[in-house]
């Protein structure tokens, strides 16, 4: 297992608070990764550094050993690592295949005028791209509601939604920011399923954000915990669940959270 | 079909129409409309990213100041200065992009209110736009031959100048209108759509919102600078205050009260607000009262413009 992407002595300060601390870490290709912590212990600016959508104090982030950190959030989205949002981050007046038609926007080999004079090229990129989200939509089970428009949906069906969206773009990783939040637990072990079906079936790296115990160590090859702005454990969930930092960091909660 | 009768209406009804009545102050009236249109297609364009555009009148003025010192001092065809009065609003519109197209809301509407004051200033201060007495006697468009075929007519030989006028300011106002629809509904139209509706999660997937945001304000002045240059003909002057801040205004209003959802919207809008104020004239000082608080129920009640009325039938997006 090699490592994809390398996280390396990443640090990010708001003026005298310190988000994260020296944080590194490996993902291996093909992995599917856990960041976990208390609230406020830094996970979701973890992965806005990640995704360039805000930059480093110091330290960077390697992908595939070329340094991803600090640039534009597009260009590192067009560099295959993609992230889904952690509220209802959505095209709120689309339907659900707009929102991934418009989201195959990567995938385009016509050029901008080419679709504004309609090339034989892009004429065929609108064929492709209506039939890969009817495709995408099949897979992640949401066919039913391909017309429906994205304001309309209920909670589940936006995260859902959000992953479409993000697969959508081809991605070689995905950042999934708290995917099961809100979600009941038959909702939450489907969603499970799908993101591990994503990892098996399209060889997308997965990296979560996640508050959900019980679907973390369920899903996870590896799990990163932070505390403060630290980090202060890597493993499996086997070895996390016996850590003892870990377990002092979620305090008295250790057993509904940890599920132990 | 709509679209057949809407060219029929245009280019055949209102000369036959105006020809009957005698009414030959109409076509100036309409050749106005349509040249404004043209402007508010523009703003409208950047609403489409999520922009309000205060500043088309900015583009407007340096479109036609552009064209006139191109055809009085360098001795230009009009038919040549008229796209590149075009394409130098465009570059002065990225050029001012650059550092403003990241503000968003209220901060940004604001920062393009200013931008016609700060253009009109400039035509007042620099020698080449001859200041506040402007420019002046501006020859009409000369004839355009293409290997001897003669293609456009001297305008200045032709009887019915004001005709000429109207039919081209029809056919630029079409060619703007089916070029807006065509870019809206091709892939940029769409990822103009994306970051309208929400900027973090279009460039999660890969959108550059910057890079859009520029070549949507600089097509969106190209067509402000198209406007001003035609008005500047057709007056055949073009003074600092040609285009001021009430201008850029009503651009955005006829976008408001047409429907921003809507591509055909300002160019309804544009007709409506124009000839509502003509309608208003003979309530003389209770005119602009009046004026106002038809728009303001307008807006409060049909805040999707006026289109929206037609939403059940709603085939045109």
């Amino acid at each position: 297992m090699s490592a994809l992407i390398q996280v390396k002595n990443v640090t990010k300060k708001y003026g005298g608070l310190t988000a994260n601390n020296d944080i590194s870490f490996d993902v291996a290709e093909n992995e599917i990764l856990s960041v976990i912590g208390p609230n406020g212990a830094g996970k979701s600016t973890l992965f806005k550094m990640i995704s360039s959508f805000t930059p480093t104090t110091s330290g960077e982030v390697l992908y595939s050993g070329e340094r991803i950190s600090n640039l534009k959030p597009h260009i590192v989205a067009r560099k295959g690592i993609v992230r889904t949002f952690q509220e209802t981050t959505i095209f709120k007046s689309m339907t659900v295949r707009e929102s991934v038609v418009v989201a195959q926007h990567l995938r385009a080999t016509a050029s901008l005028a080419g679709y504004f004079w309609g090339s034989k090229a892009a004429k065929e990129d609108v064929t492709a791209f209506g039939q890969y989200a009817d495709e995408l939509l099949d897979f992640l089970g949401m066919s039913k509601i391909s017309n429906e428009q994205a304001s309309n949906l209920p909670q589940g069906n936006l995260r859902a939604l959000g992953i479409a969206i993000g697969l959508a773009t081809d991605p070689k990783v995905l950042l999934l920011d708290e995917p099961f939040a809100g979600m009941n637990h038959d909702e939450t072990m489907h969603m499970v399923d799908l993101v591990r079906s994503v990892r098996d079936e399209r060889g997308v790296t997965v990296m979560l954000v996640e508050h959900d115990m019980p679907a973390v160590m369920n899903i996870s090859d590896r799990i990163v915990v932070l505390n403060f702005g630290e980090k202060i454990a890597e493993g499996t969930p086997s070895e996390i669940q016996n850590n003892e930092k870990v377990i002092e960091a979620y305090l008295g909660s250790v057993d509904d959270e940890i599920g132990m | 079909m709509g679209i057949g009768i809407f060219l029929f209406a245009i280019f055949v009804g209102v000369p036959i129409i105006i020809g009957a009545t005698g009414r030959w102050d109409f076509y100036y009236t309409l050749t106005s409309v349509a040249l404004l249109a043209i402007a508010s297609a523009g703003v409208w364009l950047t609403f489409y990213i999520g922009r309000i555009n205060i500043g088309q009148g900015a583009f407007a003025l340096i479109g036609a100041y552009v064209s006139a010192i191109l055809v009085v001092k360098a001795g230009w065809s009009f038919w040549i200065s008229l796209p590149a009065a075009g394409l130098f609003a465009a570059v002065v519109a990225i050029l001012i992009g650059l550092p403003i197209l990241r503000l968003r809301g209220v901060y940004f509407a604001m920062i393009t209110l200013v931008l016609t004051q700060v253009v009109t200033l400039t035509a007042l201060a620099l020698p080449i736009t001859n200041g506040a007495k402007g420019i002046s006697s501006i020859p009409l468009p000369t004839g355009v031959s293409l290997f001897g075929i003669p293609i456009i007519p001297n305008f200045a030989s032709l009887e019915n100048t004001k005709l000429a006028f109207y039919l081209t300011a029809c056919v630029l106002m079409i060619v703007t209108y089916a070029a807006l629809y065509r870019l809206v509904n091709s892939r940029l139209g769409h990822l103009c759509r994306s970051m309208q509706q929400n900027e973090e999660l279009a460039s999660s997937i890969g959108v550059n919102i910057s890079y859009i945001r520029i070549v949507i304000f600089a097509i969106s002045s190209f067509f402000g600078g198209i406007g001003g240059a035609m008005f500047g003909s057709i007056a055949q002057s073009v003074y600092p205050s040609s285009f001021q801040v009430a201008d850029s205004v009503n651009f955005m209003l006829n976008c408001f009260l047409g429907g921003l959802g809507y591509v055909f919207g300002p160019m309804l809008g544009t007709l409506v607000l124009y000839f509502g104020w003509d309608l208003l004239f003979e309530f003389g000082k209770y005119q602009m009262l009046i004026y106002s608080t038809i728009l303001i129920i307008l807006i409060r009640f049909l805040p999707n413009g006026i289109l929206s009325l037609r939403l059940g039938k709603g085939d045109k997006k």
